[in-house]
């Protein structure tokens, strides 16, 4: 299996090869089975949909009843009424947005410093970076709540945006694209007595553009759907995410389904609208980062 | 690059590097350092630490709930993993023929990968509603009267491993297709002058092929089938009567509802070393495959 540094290099491969024309049987076979599967994907997304727009009479009835007869948005406007949904996606996009810029540039410095920089240690340095991948966030959670409830910071954005913003698969995937990139172009800038973070800031980042946006792509998902954490360093209503908010919802309106997938549906909304755009960069980057 | 002076170097590294390595070390290697000491003692956050030695460990060992919460992953396992990696497969197949839209298709099947946990969740949960959901609906229309779901013990599990593996099927199936790009096509054009059948191609190409594609995604399938929580915590709670108990949610419970941070650090070390355990087996039975092959 290739690497990750040389997908990065090759975002487009994963469909590559072009459709024949002609119909055969088992194309039909291929397509049933396919659209089949389709439905058992967005089914769920539809009748989600559906219910947010249905009253509790036209819901809790035996069989269900696919579309919303009669339709309303009634259950928007309590979700709306009951909880503080633009401050929630207010918070999801700060704490994203800036988790993942920070992300992307200290790996990438530091990306670079591993591959370029020689200094003593440096082999140690990485390795201990490397150890930490095989630890499970779950371990470091008890010690990462002490250590934010001793600075002051539970209910805060730092609190919920800094713990993501390192991470040693991004220095790993950083440094090997830096590595496989030829130095000539920088050794030119050295002769011209520029320095490592001169070069790195003028030539260096630009070149690694795409490796850091499937790092970007990969962070940014990561923290927009991230639970635990938020779950754990937050108790105010004022500083939740999309997804805490969600289940705060949950709590709310525990068996009032309508509302509930109305919830759903605004908390889900702004990711699938970025994915529809973004579709396949966002598969290509996930799959990449996938394969470490 | 050899003329750079020790100074301009140390400058570059403080600029370079020393953002990212006060951040490793202040929100990940301090953690795992003050997990392991914790992990020996016994605090609730507000009195005095107390050491305990191995006990919170022997502890943990004999302790049902951690014992439940291990068989509970178990059965996860089982109900999740090969079905994951089989209809996985089974897709990725399918859209690697080339036929027109298949880009379309893998998009959709890509949507649930996207979607946060939480949102995932609660949309099965309305799903499995043993009285209104779809599921139940649908079992009927087949004349099978539906379970319980979420609401019965031996049947909330499945709830949340049908859930699981819709949300994940999407991302096991691209690495798959991934996998599948990669084999040579003029390895099917040698069988098929052969005459080799479609089923005799998959078996003798396509699967040994796949070999490191599969090992990669059961290796990273069962570490998280260890730390799954999400889908749990918003679903179940880990109910009914501890029938979803799971070991995140043995870890958040103890360190967070009852403040035992020393025993949750304990439990999560355990789950540490699980993990490591799963992934030394899994590269050792690769290697002997690999060498089995050459």
């Amino acid at each position: 299996m290739a690497d990750a540094a040389t997908l990065v290099d090759n975002p487009v491969s994963v469909i590559a090869r072009q459709p024949r024309p002609g119909l055969r049987l088992s194309d039909l076979a291929t397509y049933a089975l396919l659209a089949t599967g389709s439905v058992v994907m967005l089914l769920p997304f539809a009748w989600t949909v559906s219910t947010s727009l249905k009253t509790a009479g036209a819901t809790f009835v035996t069989p269900p009843e696919l579309l919303p007869a009669p339709a309303t948005l009634d259950n928007y406007v309590k979700v709306f009424d009951s909880a503080p949904v633009g401050q929630f996606l207010f918070n999801s996009i700060l704490v994203s947005v800036t988790s993942t810029a920070l992300m992307v540039l200290f790996c990438a410095m530091s990306g670079y410093a591993f591959a370029r920089i020689q200094f003593k240690g440096r082999e140690l340095l990485f390795y201990a970076y490397l150890a930490t991948l095989m630890i499970p966030q779950q371990v470091t959670l008890t010690p990462l709540f002490i250590i934010m409830n001793f600075l002051g910071w539970t209910n805060t954005y730092q609190a919920l945006i800094l713990p993501s913003s390192f991470g040693a698969f991004g220095t790993f995937l950083l440094r090997q694209f830096f590595l496989r990139l030829p130095r000539e172009i920088e050794e030119a800038a050295f002769m011209d007595g520029a320095g490592y973070v001169r070069i790195f800031f003028t030539i260096a980042i630009h070149l690694a553009r795409p490796a850091l946006a499937t790092l970007a792509v990969f962070a940014f998902m990561a923290s927009w759907n991230s639970f635990l954490w938020p779950l754990i360093i937050t108790s105010d209503q004022s500083m939740m995410t999309l997804p805490l908010g969600l289940s705060f919802l949950q709590g709310r309106w525990s068996t009032d389904w309508n509302v509930l997938m109305a919830g759903t549906v605004i908390g889900t909304l702004p990711i699938i609208a970025l994915y529809v755009f973004a579709q396949k960069y966002i598969i290509q980057s996930l799959s990449h980062t996938g394969l470490k | 690059m050899d003329a750079v002076t020790d100074r301009s170097k140390y400058l570059a590294l403080a600029v370079l590097l020393l953002p990212s390595l006060i951040g490793m070390f202040t929100f990940l290697m301090l953690p795992v350092i003050s997990s392991f000491v914790l992990s020996f003692t016994e605090w609730d956050m507000i009195g005095e630490i107390g050491w305990v030695g191995f006990d919170n460990y022997l502890a943990a060992l004999a302790d049902p709930a951690v014992q439940a919460a291990l068989r509970n992953t178990l059965v996860y396992i089982v109900g999740y993993l090969p079905a994951v990696v089989a209809i996985a497969l089974g897709l990725a197949l399918l859209l690697n023929r080339r036929i027109k839209g298949r880009v379309v298709f893998r998009a959709i099947y890509f949507v649930p990968v996207v979607t946060s946990w939480v949102a995932v969740s609660l949309i099965w949960k309305w799903q499995l509603n043993p009285q209104y959901g779809l599921i139940n609906f649908a079992l009927s229309l087949i004349g099978i009267k539906g379970p319980g779901w979420l609401f019965d013990p031996s049947w909330a599990m499945a709830g949340v491993i049908l859930t699981s593996i819709w949300k994940d099927i999407g991302f096991v199936t691209v690495i798959y297709l991934a996998g599948l790009q990669e084999i040579p096509e003029p390895l099917y054009e040698a069988a098929a002058l052969d005459g080799a059948t479609p089923w005799q191609r998959f078996w003798s190409i396509t699967w040994p092929m796949l070999a490191p594609t599969t090992f990669f995604v059961t290796t990273i399938s069962l570490i998280s089938s260890f730390q799954v929580f999400d889908q749990v915590w918003v679903m179940t709670q880990g109910g009914p009567a501890g029938a979803t108990s799971v070991m995140v949610e043995l870890i958040y419970k103890n360190a967070f509802s009852y403040f035992r941070m020393g025993y949750a650090s304990a439990i999560s070390w355990i789950l540490f070393a699980l993990i490591f355990a799963v992934t030394i087996a899994q590269n050792l039975l690769q290697k002997r495959l690999d060498r089995s092959d050459g």
